[in-house]
């Protein structure tokens, strides 16, 4: 029997993790690692400045010069769909990271100490469950206003239950474990069982259930941006770009169809990377 | 069930509470004086303690007041009232859509797993699901109704086959979304069980593959189907929210967002309440519903 040196075992592991990877998987890390580049460097990629008035080409339809048209203001469409990327990506982002961490540390510590606290938490999941997701988002965004950090905020109150009741289980789950009693009887402390012990086996789901919810993220924003409650013009954001081109759907469709078009493919992107995510952390028997 | 009502109650309460603008001020008319905005003030309970306010509040509900709407000048109940069965109708039309897409389409992608058709099949659900229902409609409309005119641009009709006919493409974008939900989960339960052993009985006996799909196979997916779909009730109302909005329907997702728009805090108030009685009356006739279709859940 011969014994494989240290680093050949290493890359044969490596190898083996992108051999695991679904071709889905590659697909989309390249459309979000392509997004990504857009959103940083926007300055560096679109052919125009995406607020530049150009009252020579109002509303000229897809041409060598403007690949997606002009708007009725002669704004680059093409300039427009690019610094919108950097909008729309932060916003799958920051959309979801506050009720990841709020839902994490409030689903962990329910969960780790039950009792009263459970039962005012399920009351709570249980009232916020009730109402359409968009309906209580955009009642939070009436009281608070219009605009994209009050759209992040009003996301943030509702989404967080979702994150909680994952944790939740999850740690119950955990608790069940030998390992968890042992912490116990080892005299660690409440938080370094729940955070050192614990949440590093329970946060899988959570993280899987992040990445759809990035891509959920871009939909719901765009369609508050749609709605007039979420960015708000002159920003370029996808859903206010579609918006704006509404009223002249019937002749300078580009408008509209070319930011959708960047939704779909990002929207893609992210689904394609959680369901990889989801198959890579699975636990294989 | 009750305490969540009472919860959700006070969610309301306290969320239209917190709306900027003073609503005796949004309610009166544009030259009322002072005096007159502190009578409507009084009238209306607004210089009553906040926990008094709330038992007003759910003492009107009960009693089916929900105030009066500022936007349209009626009671809100009414209005209400006027515009909920024609969401209704959009939710029940998409529902049954999305059963008649979905269904045959998860058949055929669990009978031919992993092989071309199925790929195909959930590639394009899979970017459907990333298609947000605003961009989908305004497609449709934009191609089907206003180029080709096939369909009306909006609107809603007077009988039940025009109901029928403007809410077709309304009805469509919300079901490719709700579709795609249901598809993934038939066909990974018609795939938990098509070798089951009493799938292979069945076949065993000599019955034909269609009647083994339509009568055990589709049968044993039914439940958790209807659990789906009962749970994304949410789901399909945002989306008919939108689409409301997108066709120019008139229902009460468009409504609430007029009313949004208007500041209209009763309205607002009378219809996030709507929804979420709407939602809580679905779960619990999937609860129901569940326990029909299949006796193990069913309490002993």
């Amino acid at each position: 029997m011969t014994y494989a040196p240290y680093a050949q075992k290493r890359r044969f592991a490596v190898f083996k993790f992108f051999q695991r990877m679904q071709p889905g998987f590659i697909v989309g890390l390249t459309i979000l690692s392509l997004s990504l580049i857009l959103a940083l460097f926007p300055s560096y990629i679109a052919p125009y400045d995406p607020n530049a008035f150009d009252f020579n080409a109002v509303q000229s339809p897809p041409s060598d010069l403007h690949w997606f048209g002009t708007d009725s203001l002669g704004r680059d469409t093409l300039s427009r769909v690019i610094w919108a990327y950097s909008v729309n990506m932060q916003m799958a982002f920051l959309a979801t990271i506050f009720s990841l961490l709020i839902g994490v540390t409030i689903g962990a510590l329910v969960g780790y100490y039950r009792g009263f606290s459970d039962v005012v938490f399920g009351r709570c999941v249980d009232a916020i469950i009730t109402f359409p997701f968009l309906v209580l988002v955009i009642a939070v965004v009436a009281v608070l206003g219009p605009g994209l950090i009050n759209m992040y905020i009003a996301i943030t109150v509702v989404g967080w239950v979702y994150y909680a009741r994952l944790m939740r289980a999850e740690i119950m789950a955990q608790m069940a474990n030998d390992y968890a009693s042992a912490g116990k009887v080892m005299g660690y402390s409440d938080s370094r069982i729940i955070f050192r012990h614990l949440l590093p086996n329970a946060i899988t789901p959570v993280i899987v259930y992040w990445m759809t919810d990035m891509a959920l993220a871009i939909l719901l924003g765009s369609s508050l941006g749609y709605l007039g409650l979420g960015a708000q013009p002159p920003e370029a954001e996808w859903g206010v770009l579609i918006a704006e081109g509404r009223n002249f759907i019937t002749t300078a469709w580009w408008l509209s169809l070319m930011p959708g078009i960047a939704i779909v493919i990002t929207g893609f992107g992210f689904s394609l990377v959680g369901d990889g995510v989801a198959d890579l952390l699975r636990p294989r028997g | 069930m009750i305490p969540t009502f009472f919860l959700v109650m006070i969610i309301i309460f306290l969320l239209v509470r917190l709306l900027p603008g003073d609503p005796a001020i949004a309610m009166a008319e544009a030259k009322a004086t002072e005096a007159q905005i502190e009578i409507l003030r009084e009238r209306m309970g607004l210089n009553e303690p906040l926990w008094t306010q709330f038992f007003i509040f759910v003492r009107n509900v009960l009693t089916g007041d929900l105030g009066q709407s500022i936007l349209l000048k009626a009671p809100v109940a009414t209005v209400i009232i006027e515009r909920l069965p024609v969401t209704a109708f959009l939710t029940i039309y998409a529902v049954l859509f999305s059963i008649i897409i979905a269904g045959p389409l998860a058949a055929i992608a669990a009978l031919n797993k992993n092989k071309r058709a199925d790929i195909l099949i959930r590639g394009v659900f899979q970017i459907g699901l990333s298609t947000p229902v605003f961009y989908i409609g305004l497609l449709l409309l934009t191609f089907l109704a206003a180029f080709l005119r096939w369909f009306p641009v909006g609107g809603y009709g007077q009988t039940f086959w025009e109901h029928m006919y403007h809410l077709l493409l309304p009805a469509l974008t919300v079901a490719l979304y709700t579709s795609a939900i249901i598809m993934r989960n038939l066909r990974s339960s018609i795939i938990e069980v098509i070798d089951a052993e009493y799938v292979q009985f069945a076949r065993a006996k000599g019955l034909s593959e269609g009647l083994i799909l339509w009568r055990h196979v589709l049968r044993n997916a039914l439940v958790s189907t209807v659990t789906l779909l009962g749970l994304s009730i949410g789901n399909l109302m945002s989306g008919t929210l939108v689409t409301e909005t997108v066709f120019a329907v008139p229902g009460v997702g468009r409504l609430m967002l007029e009313a949004i728009f208007a500041r209209d805090y009763p309205l607002i108030q009378g219809l996030t309440l709507t929804f979420a009685v709407l939602v809580s009356i679905v779960f619990l006739l999937t609860d129901m519903i569940q326990s029909w279709l299949d006796p193990r859940l069913r309490p002993s």
